[in-house]
């Protein structure tokens, strides 16, 4: 047995592990440290796949930035201190069924596809081609990116100040 | 040729990335169908949003095509980004008016 195989359930286990535990845990609180674990185990699912720079961007982007976010967001949004963290589910049934059905289709669909498989060279590291392709071919998303997370920082920004105002008013 | 499972299972390739991806996806699916909660439906939607990249980088890795994939899977990361710091946003708006974030009760369209 390879190291490569051995790592790759490990982190396989950890995500979806963590992942299920995120979905199923009863306390809000616990669901986002799960989801650290999940976007961690993910972010070594890219170093498999000698995706370095996005493993990197992974770690700072998600579990640095989006995931403080959502905790902000919890932290801001809980309602006095008896019921606060608790969660319910609703439509328990019909939801499992349906991602049953969902899991169960998308497996059938890529274990009977026969894939070409490319032998690709073992890559050593990723920066330098991303970045001449991001000032290459990708020059125009790369812009567009950018203009759109101004745009969202804007939007961001003047939503939360008219958050202050009204509360200051009322 | 001769199938069997323990070799499959031993040498993880492009099929074992997907059916990792499809998991995953199915539980982010869960969480957005079964929660009332606005926060834990975005990070279902989180979920939801890292498997389809898991599957963009693992055919990079193992098909044509190549770095295109990756590049594909960092424009995914901003735009959640984006998207995250946005909706978050917008729930601070909804609790700051209505009190709650419990996705049953927002059902007025004009405030």
């Amino acid at each position: 047995m390879e190291l490569t195989t051995i790592l790759f359930y490990l982190f396989s286990v950890t995500t979806l592990g963590a992942a299920a535990v995120m979905v199923f845990s009863r306390n809000i609180v616990h669901s986002a440290f799960a989801l650290m674990f999940t976007l961690i185990g993910v972010a070594a699912l890219y170093v498999l796949l000698y995706a370095d720079f996005l493993a990197a961007t992974q770690l700072l982007v998600y579990v640095g930035g989006i995931l403080i976010l959502i905790l902000f967001g919890v932290m801001l949004t809980t309602q006095g201190h008896s019921f606060s963290f608790k969660i319910n589910s609703v439509n328990l049934i019909p939801a499992s069924v349906l991602s049953l059905a969902t899991a169960v289709l998308l497996i059938f669909a890529f274990t009977s596809t026969e894939w070409t498989i490319a032998e690709v060279s073992e890559r050593d590291d990723t920066v330098y081609e991303l970045g001449m392709m991001l000032m290459g071919d990708y020059i125009l998303p790369f812009i567009i990116a950018g203009v759109l997370l101004l745009i969202a920082i804007i939007g961001a920004i003047v939503m939360a100040t008219r958050l202050t105002a009204t509360s200051t008013e009322g | 040729m001769e199938f069997s499972i323990i070799e499959w299972l031993s040498d993880p390739g492009l099929t074992h990335f997907l059916i990792v991806s499809a998991i995953l996806f199915s539980l982010g699916l869960m969480a957005v169908l079964s929660k009332r909660n606005v926060i834990m439906v975005l990070m279902g939607v989180e979920l939801i949003l890292n498997s389809a990249n898991i599957n963009l980088i693992a055919f990079s890795r193992f098909t044509e095509l190549s770095l295109d994939g990756q590049m594909i899977g960092l424009f995914v990361i901003i735009i959640a980004a984006a998207e995250a710091a946005v909706a978050l946003a917008i729930v601070l708006n909804i609790y700051n008016r209505f009190k709650t974030i419990n996705l049953d009760e927002i059902s007025l369209l004009k405030g």
